[in-house]
């Protein structure tokens, strides 16, 4: 059973507003991307607070009350804006641009997006809390045999299963359409939706398998001791699954909605299915790139692991091109014939176009440094430096977060029956301009930083005055000075938010689809049989994992016990 | 599915960019030995204080200005303190963790590797310019993680 979307109509002046019928979207559905959207927004601004003290506390700005570290602090950053933030989100906005272009959710699509929905929030909630009391200082890689308090990891493990029971929300909805169309081609928004949830399948299970079967049985001592090298593996398998699924998610708004904003058509719906797939297959087993400079894993294997995480240039090229091709195309098709005049035809005041922009440009010094980053023997270079965090803050706290702030200015109001009016679209122009300049300014200090040898995920960096920490203490300011600039834009978000989704007049808002623009450049049917891909990619993890996982079981690690933090 | 001209010139130049560059890391890897930091061998980290290795380590001579030393990464130092060299020496790093994971660094060089208890690491470098290199741990460890440093001076 569906519900059919309503047309969407103005509400009737003079009446009382009829909720039912502002929304472009059934209330059943919208209800349920709200409320993930609302733990991730309130995610944003704890985890972007903690940053902004993490600045302050690394340059001497200031000290912590006792009662709080600063690891506790690092440790709430890490768990709410890169997995709480990014898996709420991603899930609030997919499930609404499914809704919107397979005709609504399933039934049984709701009852397991909820429950999903409610055993996130529950563990969101618990390992929160044992964060902020300081029984989690274990940062949100918790490497073992670093142990927090049990629950905290009950707390992770929950919000695991709440993910994977979104997964089967999703699937549910997608086949049924396809049963109920046969012959037919899946739209393309539905199409990334659904890699996005085959990917959170694929990452769920790697961390669920070291969280429940591993770690919660050694923290509340059932098993005396754990294997490190295990624990590291299983932990970046999913911790660069993470990484694809955000960028799998931000691409979707790229390929799909900003076609129809800036009022052209999808450059090739064929291409973009591949790149996708691409994503889904090859690049999953990127993992070890985390472990260049891990003991136990042989420079062979290493090598192979840097061939599969480049596998992600070809998605990401392909994305370049039809990007650029999207907005030339459209410039042309409305008269342009100079070389470049397209791009100043592009909707610039477009707060929705801008933000996207942005990101995509952030895209491309993120890229290079990932190439950096993965480069082997550069690795050695740059590994745990702040150069890292740099980076991290161009990938996923630029690019995607951008891209979600943008998604956001169509989304919220397409789910609250509300529109952008044009002075917040003005506060969301500026929005971006403080988010691209804070972050030019943090993120450059950090790759500087972890250039001249700073650490990160270290409180203090002063080293007793020594000589060599000297120059660091320059672009830990800058960091701090940035940081105050990214607060701001985070306190602008969360004002625009609340706007939308409580306050703003209330009107029909699109969510943006574009069309195809040539019949011949749509897939061939079988790009939407998921089996086959789910079996390359499988078979692709399989040879990334297989072999070190049997030398760590089988190597005589002898196994660690526990240490606990504090 | 079409393909843009533009784009499968695109997508060729790009491929034969990685491949060259994938070509460069193997030679690399595999022929200049510049490959990173990977010994396979494993310990029991309850063992690591009294074993053979690590107990009592010292830096110890064995050859021409070349020089071996194991020591313990631990919560939150490293075993035995301050080393001094002389200038244009090859140090040989052992090392290994009885508690948790840490990480390795030295300033102004690219020594650079993780000690994950379990495992023992090995790593080295030979000094050339004099000076006080700061030795520090640049994985988290603890709530001590940022004291965690020690110095090697090369005269
Ligand atoms: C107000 C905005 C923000 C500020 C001021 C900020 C600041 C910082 C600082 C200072 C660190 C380094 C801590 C250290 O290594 O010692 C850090 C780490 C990090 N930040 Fe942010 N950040 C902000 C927003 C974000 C956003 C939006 C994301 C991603 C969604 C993000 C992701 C990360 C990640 C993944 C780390 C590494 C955590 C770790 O090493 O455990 N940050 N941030
Ligand atoms: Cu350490
Ligand atoms: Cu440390």
């Amino acid at each position: 059973m569906t519900q059919p979307i309503r047309e969407a109509t103005a509400p009737h002046p003079g009446t009382e507003v009829n909720e039912e019928a502002v929304t472009g979207i059934a209330k059943r559905d919208s209800r349920l991307s709200s409320a993930n959207l609302y733990i991730a927004f309130i995610a944003l601004l704890i985890g972007g607070t903690a940053g902004l003290l993490q600045g302050f506390v690394r340059s001497g700005f200031i000290e912590l009350p006792s009662w709080i570290s600063y690891y506790a602090l690092l440790t709430a950053h890490g768990v709410l804006l890169v997995l709480v933030l990014s898996s709420f989100f991603s899930i609030g906005y997919l499930y609404a641009g499914t809704s919107r272009v397979l005709g609504g959710l399933t039934d049984k699509t709701l009852v397991f997006g909820w429950t999903g929905f409610g055993l996130m929030a529950a563990g969101t909630a618990i390992a929160s809390f044992f964060i902020l009391s300081g029984d989690a200082n274990v940062l949100y890689t918790f490497y073992v045999p670093m142990q927090a308090h049990p629950w905290f990891y009950v707390g992770l493990a929950m919000i695991v299963v709440g993910i994977l029971s979104n997964c089967v929300g999703m699937f549910v909805t997608y086949q049924s359409w396809r049963k109920r169309n046969p012959g037919q081609l899946t739209p393309l928004f539905a199409f990334f939706s659904n890699a996005v949830f085959v990917l959170w399948v694929f990452a769920s299970l790697f961390i669920a398998v070291f969280v429940v079967g591993m770690v919660i049985p050694w923290a509340f001592g059932w098993v005396p001791t754990i294997d490190p090298m295990i624990g590291r593996t299983l932990f970046w398998a999913f911790g660069h699954t993470l990484v694809n699924i955000w960028m799998l998610t931000a691409i979707s708004a790229w390929y799909v909605s900003m076609p129809k904003i800036i009022g052209g058509k999808v450059f090739s719906d064929s291409l973009a299915r591949v790149a996708v797939v691409i994503l889904v297959v090859a690049n999953v087993p990127g993992g070890f790139h985390h472990q260049i400079l891990d003991p136990g894993l042989s420079t062979e294997l290493k090598f192979l692991h840097v061939i599969q995480t480049f596998m992600i240039i070809f998605p990401s090229l392909m994305t370049a091109f039809a990007m650029l091709a999207t907005m030339e195309r459209t410039g042309r098709s409305k008269g342009v014939t100079s070389l470049l005049g397209w791009w100043k035809t592009l909707p610039w005041s477009d707060a929705r176009f801008f933000a996207i922009i942005v990101a995509m440009f952030a895209f491309i010094p993120a890229g290079l440094g990932g190439i950096i980053n993965a480069s082997n023997q550069v690795n050695q270079v740059v590994h745990n430096s702040m150069w890292v965090t740099g980076h991290l803050h161009l990938t996923v706290g630029t690019t995607v977060v951008l891209t979600f702030f943008g998604v956001s200015y169509w989304l919220v109001p397409y789910l609250s029956g509300r529109k952008l009016t044009r002075s917040l679209n003005k506060l969301a122009i500026l929005q971006t301009l403080i988010w691209a300049a804070g972050m030019l300014l943090m993120s450059g200090a950090m790759h500087i930083n972890g250039l001249l040898g700073s650490p990160r995920r270290t409180a203090d960096t002063s080293y007793g005055g020594h000589s060599a920490a000297a120059d660091w203490a320059l672009y830990e300011t800058l960091m701090a000075v940035g940081g105050m600039i990214l607060f701001v834009g985070i306190l602008l978000i969360m004002y625009i938010w609340i706007r939308l989704a409580f306050f703003a007049p209330k009107g029909t808002t699109e969510f943006p689809i574009g069309e195809d623009y040539r019949e011949k450049d749509r897939s061939p049917l079988f790009m939407d049989r998921w089996s086959i891909w789910v079996a390359l990619s499988v078979i692709s993890i399989a040879i990334a994992y297989v072999i070190p996982l049997i030398n760590f079981a089988t190597g005589h690690s002898p196994g660690s016990p526990p240490f606990l933090m504090p | 599915m079409h393909i843009h001209r533009y784009e499968k010139l695109w997508l060729i130049i790009g491929t034969l960019i990685l491949v060259v560059f994938l070509s460069v890391l193997a030679v690399q890897t595999f022929f200049l030995e510049m490959g990173p930091p990977s010994h396979a061998e494993t310990m029991d980290p309850e063992s690591v204080r009294d074993s053979e290795m690590f107990a009592d380590a010292e830096l110890t001579e064995i050859g021409d200005n070349e020089y071996e030393i194991a020591m313990i990464a631990e919560m939150f130092t490293f075993q035995p303190g301050d080393l001094e060299i002389p200038a244009g020496a090859t140090v040989h790093f052992t090392l290994a963790s009885p508690d948790v994971t840490h990480g390795f660094k030295i300033s102004d060089t690219n020594v650079n590797v993780m000690v994950v208890p379990g495992h023992i690491s090995k790593i080295s470098h030979t000094f050339n310019e004099p000076g006080e290199y700061l030795i520090l741990c640049n994985e988290y460890c603890g709530l001590g993680h940022e004291y965690m440093a020690n110095t090697i001076t090369v005269y």
